[in-house]
């Protein structure tokens, strides 16, 4: 049975210049252009099987930083193993395949993150806004963002 | 003084939560009908867009959001500490069990999990066994009450009540509790506790055989729910389904097991799995049956947790939970996910602490009926609309969660 460590160094092999091992112990970071191809392989490869997406995380780096990030934290039922994939994609175009073909607990949790950090998953087939009002402006969660002043005459500032 | 807010127009709704089908595209015989947001079976206020051909449901489409309190941007502006009441605030009928899932996940990120006092941990774990105790009963017994059983609903509400006045005794609240603190507890359990609760199993157990018979065995509501919503275990899978969807599914899969967190590899229960005994594997009655037995489960759980906070770890004068509780909350740079077994499913938050600052950079609360209610639309496919209320009512969703 093939440790974690393993399979950060066998898709690091696989994928010489688009994956990189991260800076903690079972954690990878993808290029973004990548990221369904290593799932699928992930989810496919009998000595990963990672079968189940935990959760999809959106995070946005700050303005200075300039990047966002997608964190896919998958979990393998059979082999209980845990990898984290990290994507990193610019703050002004940020924009990253969806894994809704391969994973489908993704759909709703790229909905979040496009709802939430305004990041476009290309290739999603619903990609609506999923909490807050389709005619809300902006992405709350990003680190610069300034509420409306007023939402249908509502004053948003408590 | 302004006072009228509100600017009411016609569209508004249309532009806010604009429908997902469209009128245009409807074939001969077929309509679009809202279930819901205010609908008593729906569980809050949950929209449900369905496509009828006649009384067969074609398509679902879920609208959600209308409970969204901005949990995650609450939390980037909070210290760790202060955030536990907006986790209670999440999933508001099992609060302890967030807030036990939480509290661990900053301990580890701390490096403090494994200097928790043993008899903090067996607080932790029996009074969030109460609570699963508690949410569970909901999850029966509105689901009887969905599809037409209304007495045991009432019967149901009489014993939680025992259980939240258990809870408001230890915690002085009856629903949010704030107790499980970041490395201990708010306060000691209260003298005679342990005796009281002893006393409400031995209470509760004849109830929940009689339970049993009454309104999960019983045949009309068999019929009701056997064969009816079945979901297959690699669908259940693929969509990241937990909890006791997943073990009705057939699948032995529970986080209280597998990861082995806090002090539950010392107790013994087992993990029950849906056997499709009155139907198929996985449908809306093995989900009911699931949640039963593992009322049991948690049932015995206390028992031994009492035990345990009898004999080997008891109560001392000197004893002081709140000893471990960190003065700074403060984890070094680190990307860390944290999941936890909570009476719905898999409960995780990711967090990411900058190393800098008592606040985290992101905090985000994976729930498991957020993930459940996302495979509605497919087994709800072809189905009745009575049948899609009760698989609706099978999935045990929270709104405050899925919206958080």
């Amino acid at each position: 049975m093939a440790s974690v460590n393993d399979i950060v160094v066998k898709l690091t092999s696989t994928w010489s210049d688009k994956v990189k091992p991260g800076d903690a112990p079972g954690m990878v970071i993808v290029e973004a252009s990548h990221i369904r191809d290593v799932c699928e392989f992930l989810q496919r490869d009998p000595d990963c099987y990672f079968d189940m997406l935990s959760c999809l995380t959106g995070l946005d780096n700050g303005p200075e930083a300039g990047t966002m990030e997608v964190i896919y934290n998958l979990y393998s039922i059979p082999f209980d193993h845990h990898l984290m994939v990290r994507v990193i994609v610019p703050r002004d175009n940020p924009e990253v395949p969806s894994v809704t073909s391969v994973y489908r607990t993704a759909n709703w949790h790229e909905r979040e993150a496009y709802d939430l950090f305004g990041i476009r998953f290309t290739d999603h087939p619903d990609l609506r806004r999923i909490l807050l009002p389709a005619d809300w402006e902006g992405y709350p969660l990003r680190k610069d963002y300034r509420h409306q002043e007023y939402y249908r005459g509502i004053k948003v500032e408590y | 003084m302004n006072k009228v807010q509100y600017r009411f127009e016609e569209e508004n709704l249309l532009k806010s939560e604009p429908n997902a089908l469209r009128a245009e595209d409807l074939k001969e015989e077929e309509l679009i009908i809202n279930l819901g947001p205010q609908h008593p079976s729906t569980h809050g206020v949950l929209r449900l867009e369905v496509l009828l051909d006649g009384e067969i449901v074609k398509e679902v489409v879920p609208h959600i959001g209308y409970l969204h309190r901005c949990f995650e941007k609450h939390a980037e502006n909070l210290p760790y500490n202060q955030i536990i009441p907006f986790v209670d605030r999440c999933d508001y009928v099992t609060a302890m069990n967030n807030e036990h899932i939480y509290a661990m996940g900053v301990e580890r990120m701390l490096g403090i999990a494994d200097q928790i006092p043993k008899r903090v941990e067996y607080i932790r774990v029996l009074v969030a066994e109460l609570n699963r105790i508690a949410s569970h009963m909901i999850a029966i017994g509105t689901y009887g009450m969905d599809i037409g059983s209304f007495t045991p609903f009432f019967w149901i509400m009489r014993d939680r009540e025992h259980i939240l006045r258990l809870l408001e005794w230890a915690s002085g609240a009856r629903l949010l509790y704030n107790y499980i603190w970041i490395g201990g507890l708010y306060y000691d359990l209260p003298i005679g506790f342990e005796e009281r609760c002893r006393e409400f199993v031995n209470y509760f157990k004849p109830k929940l055989k009689e339970l049993e018979i009454v309104l999960v065995e019983n045949k009309i509501f068999v019929e009701r729910t056997a064969n009816v919503g079945v979901l297959p275990l690699d669908l259940a899978i693929n969509c990241g389904v937990t909890g006791p969807m997943l073990r009705a599914s057939g699948l032995r899969f529970d986080l209280r097991k597998v990861d082995g967190y806090s002090v539950y590899p010392e107790l013994e229960f087992s993990v029950p799995i849906g056997e499709g005994k009155m139907g198929t594997v996985g449908d809306c009655w093995d989900r009911t049956w699931v949640r039963l037995e593992e009322i049991y489960q948690s049932l015995y759980i206390v028992e031994q947790c009492i035990d345990r906070l009898l004999t080997d770890h008891k109560r001392t004068r000197d004893f002081d939970p709140q000893a471990m509780v960190p003065k700074k909350i403060r984890p070094a740079k680190q990307d860390f996910y944290i999941r936890g077994e909570m009476p719905k499913g898999e409960l995780g938050f990711f967090f990411r602490a900058d190393g800098r600052s008592d606040i985290p950079f992101r905090c985000k609360c994976r729930s498991a009926s957020f993930v459940n209610l996302s495979v509605l639309p497919e087994i709800a496919r072809g189905v009745l609309v009575a049948d899609l209320i009760a698989i609706l009512g099978s999935i045990d969703i929270v709104l405050g969660e899925v919206d958080r």
